[in-house]
């Protein structure tokens, strides 16, 4: 058995590399890769980070590579190791890319034990649809604080989920202090010299990497670096990109940094922010905004901010809803439909976490106005709450009519503060589709309203 | 037909409705904070506390006990869109 000194690049050969004592990186590299899940550029390709572990009663090997790596992953592993050896396999995130080379791994070591979170059970069943005449693989279900012996060595699970899917765990090399992190703390950047220490600049592949994949997990990064902050730790070795052996508690601490609210310091706990972007062509749906924050700061406790869409771009728009409590939309409709501005950042959230924040939609139409209601369906669809009814004005609103819009920004802001006025029981029967009696149900029903 | 009261408590609304409609059927309509995600049962999203009325809604199938266990659900969360109002009940987001 060879392995690979950190001087040779391990692109040109296909040995392990050694990242703590007895501890071997047996991924593989694709530095040609330009986009990963679709959704990610990767301009420097990207590493799919395996690792190999001896113990004095055996082998344990953290993660696979994806299926078209896989022999450049078995090429590594046969360098540090025997099939016959390995006990312990574990996976600490299922997507293809991290178990492309299980099923191949586990008929070539089919003694091994597969350990993987709780949530990965399903997940395992689902992605590999083992066929009924197959058997089953040995596998066992692990929590925090889980151990498995590899005589010497130890290996201590955290349950992380959500990081970036349900079943992502990282797990602990309790003797060596080495964390192999899955996709927490990784980041796409191909580098064969494979140490943060060593490799290029790469901080912002690691900034780009949070942002994209466990932004919109931000609660469940906190949770995860609650278990991770208080271990020792002398390397971080994550799922992809480089290994963090140089002052590995930056990058925690970078993660910290990046999952904490930019306003902590500027609202006050108990206060609530609305912010409310709208588009208008003639000025009508601007008025029915500016009448909306108008009612809505009424109530103290409430911070509104006001955004005209067409003076803005995307992404600090995406920056500015990730922190908001509540949020509405204004838009016209036009042919039928919301404006575009407002479809393409409704269609830009998938990397902040929406969940529970409340919504509301008005806007001015001509003659059918379904922009309202189609801007309460999407945001409905991105786990939005909309406790009030979307308020439309056909066409010029008049002084009755901004009234309304106050009056509306009124009920939002009471939404977010939690004061609801208790309309005592109601029957279902009285209770039409959602969106056409919420105003009636927080008491702020206007029959007047035009609904056209 | 038989009625029973469901209470959101989160805003504080209370429901008279036909004893067995889903919870998923009202609390939408009257803008509660319990969220949706797959709507049938399989991802969890719409886990919901009950804080009285426990025994009042249908027991959870054997499927959704799996995803409420896979959910790591506390005593007395059920999953809203499976859930059946049978007799008066309170509820919130989970």
């Amino acid at each position: 058995m060879t392995h690979l000194d950190e001087n040779v690049d391990p692109l040109r050969h296909r040995e392990s590399v050694e990242i703590a004592s007895g501890v071997h990186w047996i991924g593989a590299l694709d530095p040609a890769l330009r986009t990963f899940d679709i959704i990610l550029h990767t301009a420097n390709g990207t590493t799919y980070n395996a690792y190999a572990i001896r113990g004095s009663e055996g082998v344990a090997v953290i993660d696979t590579v994806k299926r078209e790596l896989a022999e450049e992953f078995f090429a590594r592993l046969e360098s540090v190791a025997l099939y016959e050896e390995i006990r312990v396999i574990v996976l600490n995130h299922l997507e293809p890319d991290h178990s492309g080379a299980l099923p191949e791994l586990m008929r070539r070591a089919p003694q091994a034990t597969l350990y993987l979170s709780t949530r990965a059970v399903s997940t395992l069943k689902a992605l590999l649809k083992p066929k009924s005449d197959e058997r089953p693989f040995e596998h066992r279900a692990v929590r925090t604080n889980d151990e498995v012996s590899l005589g010497d060595r130890t290996l201590r699970f955290l349950h992380t989920p959500f990081l970036h899917w349900p079943d992502t765990q990282c797990t602990y090399l309790v003797e060596e202090q080495v964390l192999f992190s899955g996709d927490v703390l990784g980041c796409h950047f191909c580098d064969s010299r494979l140490f943060n220490d060593r490799v290029g600049d790469f901080r912002s592949s690691f900034d780009y990497y949070y942002a994209h994949i466990m932004r919109p997990f931000k609660q469940h990064v906190v949770s995860a670096l609650e278990l991770i902050e208080p271990l020792a730790l002398k390397t971080i070795a994550p799922a992809h990109g480089p290994i963090l052996r140089q002052g590995p508690r930056r990058y925690v601490t970078r993660y910290r940094e990046l999952s904490t609210s930019c306003l902590v310091d500027d609202v006050d706990d108990r206060e609530k922010s609305l912010t409310v972007f709208y588009m208008s062509a003639y000025g009508n749906t601007a008025r029915m905004a500016e009448a909306v924050c108008a009612g809505a700061q009424e109530r103290e406790g409430v911070r509104v901010s006001l955004y005209d869409m067409e003076g803005g771009e995307t992404e600090p728009f995406v920056d500015l809803i990730e922190e908001a409590d509540g949020l509405a939309f204004g838009s016209p409709t036009i042919n039928g439909d919301a404006v575009k501005p407002v479809w393409d950042l409704l269609s830009s959230l998938t990397v902040v976490n929406l969940k529970g924040k409340i919504g509301a939609a008005f806007g001015s139409y001509g003659w059918s106005g379904e922009a309202v209601r189609m801007i309460e369906d999407r945001m409905q669809g991105l786990k939005m709450r909309i406790p009030v009814r979307g308020l439309r004005i056909k066409l010029i609103p008049t002084e009755e009519e901004l009234e309304e819009c106050r009056k509306f920004g009124r009920s939002l802001a009471d939404s977010l503060l939690g004061n609801f006025p208790n309309s005592g029981v109601i029957d279902m029967a009285d209770l039409g589709e959602p969106s056409e009696n919420r105003l009636f149900l927080s008491g702020h029903r206007n029959a007047s309203l035009p609904l056209a | 037909m038989p009625k029973a009261k469901i209470t959101f408590e989160d805003i504080d609304q209370t429901v008279n409705v036909p004893a067995g409609t889903r919870v998923i059927e009202i609390s939408e309509k009257v803008g509660a904070g319990i969220i949706y995600g797959c709507r049938e049962g399989d991802c969890g999203t719409c886990m919901m506390h009950v804080t009285s009325g426990w025994n009042n809604l249908t027991e959870p199938s054997v499927l959704e006990e799996k995803i409420l266990r896979e959910n790591m659900a506390s005593r007395h969360d059920r999953l809203a869109c499976q859930a059946q109002v049978l007799g008066d009940c309170k509820v919130k987001p989970a």
